[in-house]
């Protein structure tokens, strides 16, 4: 008993998986203490603002600087002239497609950027964006998809003639790409067959991810010693050193890329902007410093936008709901040009996703991209690629259907779910689920609602509706998401053709603790508190005994970086298996040291023991120092180890939510009473930060399908520019959350880990738009689109005649 | 977000601003808690050569409640208004209407003379004073005069306020009967979508009297007589809101915006009328 003790007390010193171990990010960041980007200061330091276009097309006639530069402490104003000797008037986008860095005779969207002025102080940059004179003459606008497929208006000259782009032909001029998946005659076939058939528009507007920090980097180029330094709001430190070289035609290794504290990414900071090759080309330019740090406007007009996906959808099933086939054509809004951040391979991410936790025997996706006039990207807002539209058009089609076949949507998605049994799943649309135990989430979801008393409330709330009891409806949002995260496999998966694995490298220091470096950055996702926890249990230290370093690629080995929930699933597992090779090499120590034979030890939380004697060991501590200070035949000093991991899979996390809603029929408004979460990531790390994941993410999803837009006018303004008008919820807006879990591990992960971050916004979004389509399921309604704000749900009402 | 160049003035007393205000003319504006001014500075939509800030003039500050008066400094902040229980107790309806004014921080800085002065239409304050018929009083190169609040406004930003003029208190006569303020908002920190302020006094069971005005429903605060009116004599029952509803909105004028179609404003500010004059009526 005294053994079991011990040997818990030992466990719990590690704070290692499973561990609810406070974030050791906190200390710093609750006292201000964190150091973002605008924190370098430099000596000499310049500083670069834009000079943006106010129209969303129009050709650039002529630009003067001259007033600009008569201004005390201008130091310089760039246009595309000056970056076109060296090609960097353009820039390659990650899509494959190219972006203009200033303004290259036209500008395209709102916002774009058409001239970059450094000056002296942030201030004199300001004055003199005002003085440069820019003649416009205006072009017509485009901004709907659908209406630049079929116009004569030519937004990409550039690009006009070409008929194949980066993905495959182009049949109009505004056409980016037509992506396909799945067997289109089968599901056809299947469609035209069956017994019932369910047909939605499913629109995903445009939003946008809008870190509390906004986007921003400085340059440093010292031109004594040919170094370029440059600091960063980068997802992926490593990649943007690799296209800076590549950009530049300075040399990698004469390029140290630094993340420093990110504040909030959430797929924002994953793509190379304008500001950031500006920023380098001055500090080329004029052999200074020079900081380029966007407002809170300039990051909602220009930076990296999310979703604008419609989904024509359909979905079948015999008349006892089994659900035969799904198909489905996506007009992809992806706005002037295909800055996408998705894998090279796939131009729509893994939308493919969209059978989601249903087993359906057929099924066919097919994805237009379009240009139009409006701002650049497509990132995964807190995602993985394109999944939160997939999660989001299954989910409503579900709800289609079960009003087609008048069943109960919950009932609908038991009947369909991929059983327990029939993983590894393989999907119609090509995906291997590794492992999950839906049926057991879902009744466990349903129980803890007490989902039939729900329901019998909802009845009696219709019938006092209608008897003028009340104006208070009740929604009863249901979902049921798969997740596909941890991009990528390397045969599948690359940006810019750099291979998606990620890395980790582990010193032990001789008096028993690490530092550990990997290839990814945290952006609030605490990465410091989790990946030493892993490293905890593999290697036997605390985790309080382990530096967690990433973000500087002059240290840390290369890796693809955060987003899409890749980091536990890939560089977790990599730290997992660098501890591992640590370990194998302390068992060799260990076995000199004990005079045994490596087989005759067993490892036992912190130590090595000689199997049946448990009173000969050497901890982890002995060990480390042992690896310094002895010379042991056969074995290297030191005790370091590196691991480069190329996942065999992507894993599938997913989760049950439900989300009951009260709405006031008369002015809109929505009351969220009761909001249940439950996620399946597989092995849990840290409970603590699994759930302030996704508190977060589920009030990121709930931004964005009751309020939060980026919304544009006839003109293409943007009409949603600052956070009056574009929603954060605060802490009144946002509801209490109940979490809860179940724990399937995935067979292919060293520790099991599937990666939860994204998961609530992947599942919370569909929950919380069926709450609102749920409360005027029994007056009619079968589509509204998001966001569900007051005057859109008081639409619904109106047009369903609830207005009396 | 960076403002022009501007010179920082923060004179001591009244006259000392109206000393500067006069010296630099319309290169001048005064500046109260700053959460309009300040923004639209940074924005560059105003060019204020000359800032003058008044948070350093004790004589506009303050909350006097005597004799059935109420009297307020224009530098009073919306927090102060919230915590004064005085106030609390001779006016309801002015705490209840500051609580649902943004947020803590800005109820910190923002001032009740920078909310009814600056004639923003979507100001929670302007219609609030007009329900109340309170008056202001402007202190100008000539001395001082009084305009009521229901006088006051002209078109948004437009006021009866003279460039060279200070807004420097509030007044209006401790209200008698029930009082709510009502406001539909997006979120914490929104201006109206639309928002009531009503006032109703009873007696034997019937409505003496009504004062009822809204707010962002007009390029000014919205003091409908005929709403009131409507009322006058009833039991405050369903018809007589119905009518005072119709009145309310032959009044209003809302535009489109990112809050919703004019057509959705017009059914809002009628049930949120509705709400308040119930919860009014409730409490007279």
């Amino acid at each position: 008993m005294k053994d079991l003790e011990d040997r818990q007390e030992r466990i719990d010193n590690l704070k290692g998986l499973g561990c609810s171990r406070k974030r050791v990010e906190d200390a710093r960041f609750t006292q201000g203490k964190g150091n973002y980007v605008d924190d370098v200061n430099l000596p000499g330091m310049l500083h670069g603002d834009f000079v943006r276009s106010p129209y969303a097309h129009a050709r650039v006639k002529s630009i003067n600087i001259d007033a600009a530069m008569a201004l005390d402490g201008v130091v310089a104003v760039l246009t595309a002239k000056d970056l076109e000797p060296l090609s960097l008037h353009w820039m390659p986008t990650l899509a494959g497609d190219k972006q203009m860095v200033l303004a290259d005779g036209k500008v395209l969207f709102q916002g774009q950027e058409v001239a970059f002025v450094v000056a002296k102080d942030r201030y004199v940059a300001a004055d003199a964006v005002e003085l440069v004179e820019v003649e416009y003459e205006e072009l017509p606008v485009l901004v709907d998809p659908f209406e630049a497929l079929q116009s004569d208006i030519v937004l990409r000259e550039d690009i006009k003639d070409e008929k194949e782009g980066a993905h495959g032909a182009r049949r109009h001029h505004n056409h980016i790409f037509l992506w396909e998946e799945g067997d289109k005659d089968a599901t056809e076939q299947v469609l035209d067959e069956a017994e019932v058939v369910a047909e939605e528009m499913v629109y995903y507007h445009r939003t946008h991810p809008c870190p509390l920090e906004p986007c921003g980097s400085v340059a440093s180029m010292d031109k004594i010693n040919g170094k370029l330094t440059l600091w960063g709001t980068f997802q992926a430190p490593h990649v943007v050193r690799t296209v800076a070289s590549l950009l530049s035609g300075i040399e990698e290794h004469n390029i140290r890329v630094i993340s420093p504290d990110i504040g909030g990414g959430f797929g924002n900071k994953v793509g190379v902007y304008p500001g950031y090759v500006c920023s380098i080309v001055a500090s080329i330019v004029t052999g200074q410093p020079v900081k380029w740090i966007e407002d809170r406007m300039e990051n909602l007009m220009a930076t990296a936008f999310a979703r604008d996906y419609w989904m024509k959808g359909k979905i079948s099933a015999t008349k006892d709901g089994k659900i035969t086939g799904l198909h489905c054509h996506v007009t992809a809004d992806h706005g002037a040009f295909d800055a996408c951040a998705d894998p090279t391979k796939f131009p729509a991410g893994f939308f493919h996703i969209c059978t989601g936790s249903y087993d359906i025997p057929v099924a066919y996706v097919g994805v237009d991209g379009v240009y139009t006039n409006k701002a650049p990207g497509g990132v995964a807002y807190r995602c993985s690629f394109r999944v939160t539209e997939a999660a989001y058009f299954i989910e409503r089609m579900i709800e289609v259907l079960a009003i087609e076949l008048n069943m109960d949507a919950a009932e609908l998605r038991r009947i369909n779910f991929i059983k327990a049994d029939q993983f590894p799943y393989q999907s119609a649309l090509g995906w291997e689920y590794d492992s999950g135990d839906y049926h057991t989430a879902w009744d466990k979801a349903l129980a803890a609602v007490k989902y039939d008393d729900l329901r019998a409330e909802q009845a009696q709330r219709v019938e006092d509706f209608k008897a003028g009891k009340t104006r208070k409806l009740l929604g009863i949002g249901l979902t049921h998401f798969t997740e596909i995260v941890g991009a990528g496999p390397v045969k599948n998966c690359d940006i810019l053709g750099m291979g998606m694995f990620d890395s980790c490298e582990i010193r032990i220091h001789p008096t028993g603790s690490a530092i550990a470096r990997l290839g990814t950055i945290s952006q609030g996702q605490g990465h410091a508190t989790t990946f030493a926890q892993i490293l905890a249990s593999e290697i036997g230290l605390s985790a309080d005994s382990i530096t967690i370093e990433e973000g500087d690629t002059d240290t840390a080995p290369y890796g693809l970086g955060t987003y899409g929930s890749r980091s536990t699933p890939v560089a977790g597992a990599a730290t997992a298996m660098a501890g591992r090779k640590i370990r194998a090499k302390a068992q060799m120590i260990a076995a000199y040291l004990l005079e045994v034979h490596d087989n005759d030890l067993e490892w036992d939380v912190d130590r090595f023991v000689v199997k049946g004697a448990p009173e000969r060991f050497k901890t982890m501590k002995d060990i480390a120092y042992a690896a310094y200070n002895q010379a042991i035949p056969g074995v290297e000093p030191g005790l370091e180890a590196v691991s480069y991991y190329d996942p065999p899979n992507m894993t599938y996390p997913f989760g049950a939510y439900i989300c009951v809603m009260e709405i006031d029929a008369d002015t809109g408004e929505h009351e969220i009473r009761q909001f249940y979460a439950l996620d399946d990531c597989g092995t849990r790390i840290n409970p603590m930060v699994i759930e302030g994941q996704v508190h977060g993410g589920l009030t990121e999803a709930l931004a964005i399908a009751m309020g939060q837009e980026i919304a544009y006018d006839d003109m293409g303004n943007c009409k949603t520019g600052t956070l009056m008008d574009f929603f954060i919820p605060t802490a009144v807006e946002t509801p209490h959350y109940t979490t809860d879990h179940t724990e399937t591990p995935s067979p292919h992960h060293p520790i099991g880990a599937k990666g939860v971050g994204e998961s609530p916004n992947v599942g919370g979004v569909p929950a919380f738009s069926n709450a609102v389509h749920d409360a005027f399921r029994a007056f009619g309604l079968r589509q509204s689109h998001m966001p569900h704000d007051h005057w859109r749900i008081w639409k619904i009402a109106n047009d369903l005649g609830l207005h009396g | 977000m960076i403002p022009s160049e501007f010179e920082y003035h923060r004179p001591g007393s009244i006259a000392a601003a109206l000393a500067v205000l006069e010296e630099h003319g319309d290169d001048a504006r005064v500046m109260a808690g700053g959460h309009s001014l300040i923004p639209m500075m940074k924005l560059r939509m105003a060019d204020v050569p000359h800032l003058i800030d008044l948070q350093s003039i004790d004589e506009l500050k303050g909350i006097s409640v005597e004799g059935g008066k109420v009297t307020i400094g224009a530098m009073t902040t919306q927090h102060e208004l919230i915590t004064n229980d005085a106030l609390a107790a001779a006016a309801p309806i002015m705490r209840e209407a500051a609580l649902l004014i943004a947020d803590p921080q800005v109820r910190y800085m923002g001032t009740i003379g920078g909310n009814v002065a600056n004639g923003d239409p979507g100001n929670d304050m302007p219609g609030l004073m007009q329900c109340l018929d309170a008056t202001f009083s402007l202190h100008g190169p000539d001395g001082t005069r009084e305009v009521q609040a229901r006088d006051f406004y002209e078109a948004a930003y437009m006021t009866d306020r003279e460039d060279d003029e200070i807004l420097t208190r509030i007044s209006f006569a401790a209200p008698k009967g029930g009082q709510a303020y009502e406001k539909q908002k997006r979120k914490i920190g929104d201006y109206a979508t639309a928002a009531a302020a009503v006032i109703i006094e009873k007696a034997s069971g019937k409505v003496a009297s009504a004062s009822i005005a809204m707010t962002n429903l007009s390029d000014t605060p919205v003091f409908s007589e005929a709403a009131g009116s409507a009322l006058v004599g009833s039991d405050c029952g369903s018809d007589a809101m119905s009518n005072a509803v119709s009145a309310m909105l032959g009044d209003i004028d809302p535009t489109e915006d990112n809050r919703g179609p004019v057509e959705f404003k017009k059914h809002v500010a009628g049930v949120i009328l509705r709400r308040a004059i119930e919860r009014a009526w409730s409490r007279a």
